[in-house]
């Protein structure tokens, strides 16, 4: 029998979410980590049984913690984060250089193929690697050492690395998105990177075309077509069929292009998914009514999703890791809200309900699809 | 042997009570330093590192302090001497952290 877990990480608190494959009846575990920020839960996909999870306070730092039984225990795990070398600098609001700081771990990614190989994506901006499931983390230093790291400068929310994509395909391929720097690419499993921007234009920037400074919200990757990519940016929503070489507009007929997350359909690659935000200043959806909308043509296409979520006077948010989907045979989408709800649909969002209705905040969604 | 009384995320992260003992100060020794209570304090319980003070530079974090005999010893040096109140047991060590709400 199939079962869905969805891992909720929330500004107050990780919960567990449990259902069978039907998916109307769900039970809820939690908090872990009560009063603690989750900025990140997820599943290896090797051993959907470990999890990693990102806690973290502005008073007591950084914890990374690790569960073998799909989050009923949890052990510490390791929680030094140090720059690979001397740091250096990047761009602080002032323009004047600014020292590489750790704040926190924004997003964790487990390896495709080896439990105890997770990734981690950190504020300030850089990319880390454990190899013994979380107890010790070594930069990527590659990405932060680019030619253009001193020219990075931190978005309203932080410099933070947010989205980690690993090519299930080209083996050592790589993606990665900075917030406020742009979305890069590895080919050497993390070793070397390079700016994949071209195409993307960003109008807050003096150039809207340069290689680098976009604020590139989230990315998405279908497994069966990693060449074909989505990205929801600061504003437009964009789409590569070539692995980032290039990039054009796909927002067409949404009704605005802002917003945070972004998803790809698990059985159909051209199937995508985002939540439109009224604009980059009023960060709840338009006309207080909570729309997913969702192209089956691959971009351009969309039809909004309404049924079960609220018409009026909602005014939450959806943060970029806030949105995952199942694979059971018929597709379920699960996304949070600054509200702290938790929406999932077993239809591919044709229809909606509430899992829970008070949570936290929430700050990150993600599904694991179980046998 | 001196106290040392957590916050209470501190405490559940390290799995203890309101109170930790600490075996201070080691044989031999009249003096317990701060540095030196903290360094204890991380020892026995690692799952504190990098929590009251920074993993690279050591230095204390920003919304923690650490309070003693009605004293704010937070911007004290590591080897400032713990009081003799403290060394006694009679007073804890206080890990604290800032208030903030709202």
């Amino acid at each position: 029998m199939t079962g869905v877990r969805i891992l909720v990480g929330t500004r107050k608190g990780a919960f567990v979410l449990t259902s069978d494959g039907k998916r109307q009846k769900w039970d809820i575990g939690g908090p872990h980590f009560a009063g603690w920020e989750i900025y990140h839960l997820k599943g290896s996909p090797a051993n959907p049984g470990r999890l990693y999870a990102s806690q973290s306070t502005g008073w007591f730092g950084q914890q990374i913690q690790r569960s073998d039984d799909g989050g009923q225990t949890w052990q510490s795990a390791g929680n030094e984060f140090s720059y690979d070398g001397i740091p250096g600098t990047h761009q602080w609001y002032d323009g004047t250089p600014h020292p590489w700081e750790f704040a926190r771990v924004w997003h964790l990614e487990p390896s495709l193929h080896d439990p105890d190989t997770v990734y981690a994506g950190v504020e300030d901006a850089a990319l880390f690697r454990s190899s013994d499931g979380g107890q010790s983390w070594q930069e990527l230093s590659g990405l932060r050492n680019h030619d253009t790291g001193s020219h990075w400068q931190p978005g309203a929310g932080g410099m933070c690395l947010h989205t980690i994509l690993l090519d299930p395909v080209h083996e050592g391929r790589m993606f990665a998105a900075i917030s406020s720097a742009g979305a890069f690419r590895s080919d050497d499993a993390g070793e070397t990177w390079r700016p994949v921007t071209k195409g993307l234009r960003s109008e807050f920037m003096p150039d809207p075309e340069a290689e680098i400074g976009h604020c590139v919200h989230r990315i998405a990757m279908h497994p069966s077509r990693p060449d074909v990519l989505f990205m929801q940016k600061h504003w437009d929503v964009m789409r590569s069929d070539n692995a980032g070489e290039s990039w054009h507009e796909i927002s067409g007929d949404l009704p605005t292009d802002f917003g945070f997350p972004i998803s790809v359909h698990a059985h159909e690659p051209d199937t995508v998914y985002v939540v439109p935000i009224t604009s980059d200043s009023l960060h709840f959806p338009p006309d207080g009514r909570l729309r997913v909308y969702r192209s089956r043509a691959g971009g351009n296409e969309w039809e909004p999703l309404t049924a079960g979520l609220p018409q009026q006077n909602c005014y939450v948010n959806v943060l970029r890791d806030a949105m995952d989907v199942d694979s059971v045979d018929e597709c379920g989408i699960y996304f949070g809200t600054t509200g702290g709800q938790v929406y999932a649909s077993a239809d591919a969002g044709d229809t909606w309900s509430a899992v829970v209705r008070d949570l936290p905040a929430v700050l990150s969604v993600e599904v694991q699809t179980l046998s | 042997m001196i106290r040392v009384e957590l916050p209470a995320h501190l405490r559940t992260l390290a799995g203890v009570g309101r109170e930790v003992a600490l075996d201070l100060p080691a044989d031999g020794r009249a003096g317990v330093t701060l540095g030196e209570a903290l360094d204890a304090l991380e020892a026995r319980y690692p799952v504190l590192r990098g929590t009251m003070r920074d993993h690279g530079t050591g230095c204390r974090r920003a919304f923690v302090r650490f309070f003693a005999c009605k004293e704010d010893l937070s911007h004290e040096p590591p080897d400032y001497p713990l009081p003799e109140p403290v060394l006694r047991g009679s007073e804890p060590l206080l890990v604290v952290g800032a208030v903030a709400g709202g």
